[in-house]
């Protein structure tokens, strides 16, 4: 069982690695990108025999505590 | 004074801040390994600069969970100075002590250049002998150093007068083109609600002797000394 964590720059913050990298699509040729966000992956391998429902909380904890910083980011966590 | 200053793995401005606060302003200072769970009989604590952890996940993520940063939060609790410096600021705001988040700077490069620095206000432990009007001319070195909050935060940050050093020009203006990372605000440094705890990106303790282009900084490390006088004197009174 795998967790995924994707972690993303909250749209209040100034993101200049995602303008940068639509800038350079755009001068690619790349038509039709709004906006790029660039954040973080993270992947977690859980022992086997983890139960999904606590992992999920626990991972919650995790990600909400440490993983990300709430005041900056935003997160989403699947488990699978 | 005793004065604690933190080593975490990949801290690199411990020694400077060291050398400041024992050879420049003969001060009583120690190192306080990250695993430690004690300050011993510190009167400040300073969480230097560097890369704690390599600035894996977040710069200051993981070195806010570091055993000794459970004895400076209880510290904080109680009263104590404590002042953060660049990856320091970087630590305490992740840690809860200082609102607000360091993030990459706006240009994605690294700066390491003298700024100019308004003192907002001399009502803080970390300000108070910084003459009126002085601008403090002190080096930056960082990557993630533009400061943001949410606008609510903003908000009782200025109405708490805890904004407590803004970037600005050599004439005391605060441009954007004197903002040399994007912060909001031109926030350089801000404390909390209590007021004995801050953070600047900017290091002073790099800027304590003429050889060194300026010794601005010896203000802020003076103010928290005058601070702590004061703090005796009162507790003897």
């Amino acid at each position: 069982m795998k967790a995924k964590i994707v972690i993303t720059p909250k749209k209040a913050v100034v993101d200049p690695q995602g303008k940068t990298v639509r800038n350079a699509l755009e001068q690619m040729g790349y038509q039709g990108v709004a906006a790029v966000h660039v954040g973080k992956y993270i992947e977690i391998e859980l022992a086997p025999g983890t139960d999904k429902g606590a992992a999920q909380q626990a991972l919650n904890d995790a990600a909400h505590k440490f993983l990300s910083n709430p005041i900056i980011e935003d997160y989403k966590l699947e488990i699978e | 004074m005793n004065f604690s200053v933190l080593q975490f793995p990949a801290s690199n401005c411990d020694q400077d801040v060291i050398h400041a606060l024992r050879d420049v302003l003969g001060q009583s200072a120690r190192y306080v390994w990250h695993k430690e769970t004690s300050l011993g009989d510190a009167d400040a604590v300073i969480v230097p600069g560097g890369f704690s952890y390599g600035d894996y996940l977040r710069c200051g993520a993981i070195a806010r969970f570091s055993p000794v940063m459970q004895a400076v939060k209880q510290f904080a609790d109680h009263g104590g100075l404590v002042l953060g410096i660049c990856n320091g600021f970087q630590v305490l705001t992740e840690a809860g002590l200082l609102p607000g988040a360091l993030v990459r700077n706006r240009d994605l490069r690294f700066h390491c250049e003298h700024i100019f620095l308004k003192t907002v206000t001399p009502d803080s432990p970390f300000t108070n002998k910084i003459p009126a009007g002085k601008l403090l001319k002190i080096p930056i070195a960082h990557g993630e150093g533009c400061y943001f909050a949410d606008e609510e935060t903003l908000a009782k940050l200025k109405a708490n007068n805890q904004i407590l050093w803004q970037y600005c020009d050599v004439n005391g203006n605060l441009t954007d083109t004197a903002n040399p990372n994007g912060s909001l605000l031109n926030i350089a440094g801000v404390c909390n609600e209590r007021r004995n705890v801050a953070g600047l990106m900017p290091h002073p303790e790099r800027a304590c002797e003429p050889l060194l282009g300026s010794d601005d900084g010896k203000w802020i490390l003076e103010s928290i000394l005058a601070a702590l006088e004061n703090k005796i004197a009162a507790k003897a009174a």
